[in-house]
């Protein structure tokens, strides 16, 4: 008997894939709007981070249900995609990128804001003063001083997405072969009897976790 | 020419209102905390915008509530060397003192990293971070850093509040060689009469807000009153 069958592995390159992927977009959005959040003053600032933030809080179910519409067949911006491409992202793999992103984002944005609000003014000031803009200064002092917030927050949003689980099961399904991510086909395994393959599945996602964690951890330290 | 200043600025419980003008001289703001040398040094560089007044270097306008201007901190020609130095903790000497080479090329800038390194006493320390150098090597780098970009003024907050007395004696004289070099309007910030009369060409006495005296070192020969 083998431990692993070909919808295992399946289960395990679609999780990385999804997870790795909603992680590229969480760098790429929650990094600039935590810059926003920390160094800009402006009505709204509050509100707009309870927003975002609120899948951190939210049941993953309510967030699903969100997601349905705004992005469903019918939804605020999934029906005017459809009636334009005739294509929809309900039950697809992007659906359920788009379900890790959204609950990873928040822990990101935390964690980032709150690395770039720590850095010292004076070491904005002083480049300003030396001549150098915004956007030099963020990239040059910001950025790099808040490293260690920035990375701890990529990992713990790595990991997230990793065992997203109830957002994926409104907008992406439980399609075998499709999109059950690892945390779905331990709930199917499960559902079905099938223990020594859910056994496999179970502790190789708490390994990866738990090895997330651990970095998390060291990073964190570090900061202090 | 030099620097004029006039500026009106009242926050909670405190209001500034002063007026002075130096050449390309050492002025030495003094007065106890809370007086409003730091908030002059503030709006001289841009990041407190002064209720009224203007700010004019070298003939041209930097601030003037009246007309409407009010240049951005980055345009302006201040080299400004903080009272912690603000050293960037991420990069070494060198990095420190090419991020002030602004506006200049790679080689430029490293050509003339390397000769303020070698005027400034920093040899041999260029892939040292801050925490690894001594106090007034910090000093030295801070400013080496500011005065990189040539600056048509230089202002320093408390520069060397933070050093024991025989490296402030030290960085005295190091200023003092600065000022014989750099032919351009210097302002520090002291609470410390003793160093105000060390190094001022200028004294401008600050009390609650206003100036209450202004005049050349011999003209304080004893700690002002109040």
């Amino acid at each position: 008997m083998t431990f692993m069958d070909e919808e295992m592995f399946f289960s395990i390159r679609l999780s990385l894939q999804v997870a790795s992927v909603a992680t590229a977009l969480v760098i790429l959005t929650a990094i600039p709007t935590a810059y926003v959040l920390a160094r800009k003053r402006f009505r709204g600032r509050e509100i707009l981070d309870v927003v975002l933030t609120l899948p951190l809080v939210l049941p993953p179910t309510v967030t699903g249900y969100y997601l349905i519409i705004v992005f469903g067949r019918k939804g605020l911006i999934g029906g005017p995609v459809y009636e334009w491409t005739g294509w929809n992202i309900m039950f697809t793999w992007q659906a359920a990128v788009l379900a890790s992103f959204v609950v990873a984002f928040p822990l990101m944005l935390k964690t980032a804001r709150a690395a770039m609000e720590s850095v010292d003014e004076n070491f904005i000031n002083v480049s300003y003063t030396l001549g150098h803009s915004e956007w030099e200064t963020a990239l040059r002092v910001v950025l790099p001083l808040s490293k260690r917030g920035i990375i701890a927050g990529v990992v713990l949003a790595f990991a997230r997405a990793m065992g997203e689980f109830g957002a994926t099961m409104m907008i992406a399904g439980n399609l075998p072969g499709r999109t059950d991510t690892m945390p779905i086909a331990i709930y199917s395994l499960a559902g079905s009897g099938e223990w020594s393959k859910a056994n496999v599945m179970v502790i190789l996602l708490t390994v990866i976790s738990g090895f997330f964690l651990y970095i998390v951890n060291r990073h964190a330290r570090r900061i202090i | 020419m030099g620097l004029q200043v006039k500026l009106e600025k009242a926050v909670k419980g405190f209001s500034l209102d002063i007026n002075w003008e130096i050449g390309n001289e050492l002025a030495v703001l003094f007065g106890y905390s809370g007086a409003g040398k730091t908030m002059t040094l503030q709006m001289l560089s841009g990041f407190v915008k002064p209720d009224n007044g203007f700010i004019r270097l070298s003939g041209t306008v930097l601030h003037d509530s009246a007309g409407k201007i009010n240049i951005q901190p980055q345009d302006r020609p201040f080299g400004y060397v903080f009272q912690d130095l603000a050293l960037f903790p991420h990069m070494t000497v060198m990095k420190n003192i090419l991020y002030g080479a602004t506006g200049a090329s790679k080689k430029d800038g490293m050509a003339l990293a390397n000769c303020f390194i070698r005027e400034f006493k920093l040899g041999g320390l260029e892939r040292r971070y801050p925490h690894e150098i001594s106090g007034g090597q910090k000093q030295r780098v801070a400013l080496a850093r500011a005065l990189i970009r040539q600056p048509e003024a230089l202002l320093l907050d408390e520069p060397f509040s933070a050093l024991d007395r025989p490296l402030r004696l030290e960085m005295r004289h190091f200023l003092k060689d600065l000022m014989d070099r750099f032919h351009i309007p210097v302002v520090l910030v002291t609470h410390d009469f003793e160093e105000a009369r060390a190094v001022a060409d200028k004294i401008i006495i600050y009390e609650n807000g206003t100036i209450s005296q202004t005049g050349s070192p011999e003209e304080f020969p004893k700690r002002p009153v109040n």
